[in-house]
C-alpha cells in the first residue's frame, strides 16, 4: 500500500481475493492448533467463524445494508479471534467475542474498511478484560503446569521454560494460533509470495521487540517465539483498515507496535502486551498517515 | 412553555445526558450500580432544584461580568448541605459515590441549567425546571446502570441475577460504560427522530455564521 504519483498500476485484487488468500495463509497455523491442542482448537474456530459471520449478515440485515459476507473479511475476523483465544475458553465466550468483533467494532463505524480498529484485536481484549480467569487459564501439551512461556519469564521462573525448538513448532501454552512459529512463518511467506502485505510491518514490529528485549538484557529469541507476537504482526498489524497507508508510516507504526509490546511485557502487569499494542497504534494510525504522506513534486505545503 | 412541560422537559425531549451531553463524568462514572445512580440522581436534583431557584431570585442583582462565580458560590453552598446530610444518614452511599459526591459542584448540568434557564427564567418556572432536569438525570443513571450493572456485576440493585461465571465485568468499567453511553445516545435520537438535538438553543453560539468557530472549537 505504497502512495505514489500517478500512473498507477491496476490489477484484479478484490477485497474477496486478498481475504481468501488470508484465509490460504491461516492454513497452516490451524493445522499446528489442532496438532497441538486437538478437537477444540478446531471447535472453537468454527464457532468464532459461525457467529462472525451469523452476526455481520444480521446486522446488515437488520440495517439494510449490502450483505458482506461473501468478501470473507468476517470469516478473517473470526479465524483470527479464534486463534487469539486460549484452548478451552467456553464456547459462549468464544461466540460473544465474535459479535463484539463484527458488531461493536466493525458494524457501527460503518462496515469493512471503516473500522479504525482490528475487530479481532479488540473483541480478544474486551474478552481478556471481561472474563479475566477464563482467558488466561492456560492448557499445556505434556505437562502438567499451566503457565505460557511469557509467564514463566514474569515470574523468574527460567528454568522451567520449554526448549527453543518447541517453542518455534508450537508444543507450548499459549492461545490456539500462536504457538507454533513455523505455521505462522508460513503464512507470511505466502501472503508475501501473494503481495497481500508487504514485509515492512512484521519485520520492524519483531524486530524492535528483538532489539529491545536484547538490550533489557532478556533472551531475544524467547521474546519473538512466545505469546502473540509474530500472529498480530503477521495477520493483525498489517489489516489495511486500522494501518498506515505510506512505507514511511508504516514503519513508525510497527515500531510503535514493538515499543508498547515491549513495555508491556518487561514493565506491566500483563505478561502479553501484543493486543494493546496493536489497539493503541490502530487509533493513531491515521495520523501516522496524515503526517508522513508524500508532498506532490512542485506542490506546496499547507 | 406551561408548567408541565417545563418539568417533562427534562426526561427525553432535554434529557440532559442523552440529548445536552451534560455531566458526562458523574454519569460514566456511578451509573455502575442502581443503588449509586439513585442516590446520586437524588443529590443532583436537590441542588438543581434549590440553586436553580436561588440563582433565579438572585438574576437580577447579579452583575453579569462576575455572574460564573456567583452561581458557582450558591451551588457549593447546597452541594455541601447534601454532603453533610449523606455523610450523616447514609455513610454506605458516601463511601460508593466518594468524590463525585462533592464534584456535584461543577457538575455542568446544574451550571448549565443555572445559565440556560435560570438566568432568564422566574424563581417558580426555575424551580420546575431544576425538578425536570434533575428527574431526567436520575432516568438516565438508572437506564445506563440497568445496561451496566446486570450483565457486569450479575445484580439489579443489590438482588443477585446472574451467576457469577457469567458476568461481563467489563460494563461495569469505563469502556463499558461509553459503549453504553453511545448506545443510549443513539436510542434517544432515533425515539426523537434527531429533532432533539437540532435544537440551536443547546449550542455555545446560534448556528449559521459562527458554524466556523465553533467548529474550531471557539465556544
Amino acid at each position: 500500500m505504497v502512495v505514489t504519483c500517478s500512473p498507477h498500476i491496476r490489477d484484479n485484487a478484490s477485497t474477496q481475493s486478498i481475504m481468501r488468500d488470508v484465509l490460504i495463509a491461516l492454513v497452516p497455523a490451524l493445522i499446528a492448533s489442532v496438532w497441538v491442542f486437538g478437537f477444540s482448537a478446531l471447535l472453537r474456530v468454527i464457532v468464532c467463524v459461525i457467529f462472525a459471520v451469523g452476526s455481520e449478515y444480521l446486522f446488515e440485515k437488520a440495517c439494510g445494508r449490502p450483505i458482506t459476507i461473501s468478501d470473507y473479511s468476517a470469516a478473517v475476523t473470526g479465524v483470527l479471534l479464534a486463534y487469539n483465544l486460549p484452548p478451552e475458553l467456553p464456547l459462549w465466550m468464544a461466540a460473544f467475542g465474535s459479535i463484539v468483533a463484527i458488531v461493536a467494532v466493525k458494524q457501527l463505524f460503518g462496515g469493512i474498511g471503516h473500522n479504525f480498529a482490528n475487530p479481532a484485536i479488540t473483541a480478544r481484549i474486551v474478552l481478556l478484560i471481561s472474563f479475566a480467569g477464563p482467558m488466561t487459564t492456560w492448557v499445556i501439551p505434556d505437562t502438567v503446569s499451566g503457565a505460557t512461556p511469557l509467564g514463566l519469564i514474569a515470574a523468574g521462573e527460567l528454568e522451567k521454560l520449554p526448549p527453543v525448538t518447541s517453542m518455534f513448532l508450537g508444543t507450548i501454552g499459549g492461545c490456539l494460533g500462536e504457538t507454533s512459529a513455523l505455521a505462522l512463518l508460513l503464512g507470511f511467506a505466502y501472503l508475501l509470495y501473494r503481495k497481500v502485505i508487504t514485509w515492512h510491518i512484521p519485520v520492524f514490529f519483531v524486530g524492535t521487540v528483538f532489539v529491545l528485549t536484547a538490550l533489557a538484557g532478556y533472551n531475544p529469541v524467547y521474546q519473538v517465539l512466545a505469546g502473540g507476537l509474530l500472529l498480530g504482526a503477521i495477520f493483525m498489524a498489517t489489516d489495511y483498515s486500522t494501518s498506515p497507508l505510506t512505507v514511511k508510516g508504516q514503519i513508525i507504526y510497527a515500531i510503535g507496535c514493538g515499543f508498547i509490546t515491549f513495555m508491556i511485557r518487561i514493565f506491566g502487569n500483563y505478561p502479553e502486551g501484543v493486543s494493546f499494542s496493536i489497539l493503541l497504534m490502530n487509533i493513531i494510525a491515521p495520523h501516522i498517515t496524515n503526517l508522513t504522506l508524500n508532498k506532490p513534486l512542485g506542490g506546496v505545503s499547507k | 412553555m406551561s408548567k408541565l412541560s417545563t418539568i417533562t422537559n427534562g426526561f427525553i425531549k432535554e434529557n440532559p445526558v442523552f440529548v445536552l451531553v451534560l455531566g458526562t463524568c458523574p454519569t460514566l462514572a456511578t451509573s455502575t450500580s442502581a443503588v449509586n445512580s439513585i442516590g446520586m440522581g437524588l443529590a443532583a436534583t436537590f441542588v438543581l432544584i434549590c440553586s436553580n431557584f436561588v440563582i433565579s431570585c438572585l438574576r437580577k442583582s447579579i452583575p453579569d461580568k462576575v455572574r460564573i462565580p456567583c452561581y458557582i458560590v450558591v451551588i457549593a453552598g447546597f452541594v455541601s448541605v447534601v454532603q453533610l446530610v449523606v455523610k450523616a444518614y447514609a455513610p454506605d452511599l458516601d463511601k460508593a459515590l466518594g468524590i463525585y459526591l462533592p464534584l456535584i459542584v461543577v457538575n455542568c448540568i446544574i451550571l448549565g441549567r443555572a445559565e440556560m434557564f435560570a438566568a432568564k427564567n422566574g424563581p417558580l418556572d426555575s424551580a420546575l425546571d431544576g425538578l425536570g432536569m434533575g428527574i431526567g438525570f436520575t432516568i438516565a443513571l438508572l437506564m445506563m446502570s440497568f445496561f451496566r450493572e446486570i450483565p457486569g456485576a450479575g445484580s439489579f440493585f443489590g438482588f443477585e441475577l446472574i451467576p457469577e461465571n457469567f458476568r461481563i465485568s467489563i460494563m461495569t468499567m469505563a469502556p463499558g460504560g461509553f459503549f453504553v453511553f453511545g448506545c443510549m445516545i443513539a436510542l434517544v435520537n432515533k425515539i426523537t427522530k434527531g429533532k432533539a438535538i437540532k435544537k440551536k438553543e443547546f449550542g455555545c453560539k446560534p448556528l449559521g455564521e459562527e458554524d466556523a468557530e465553533a467548529a474550531k472549537g471557539g465556544c
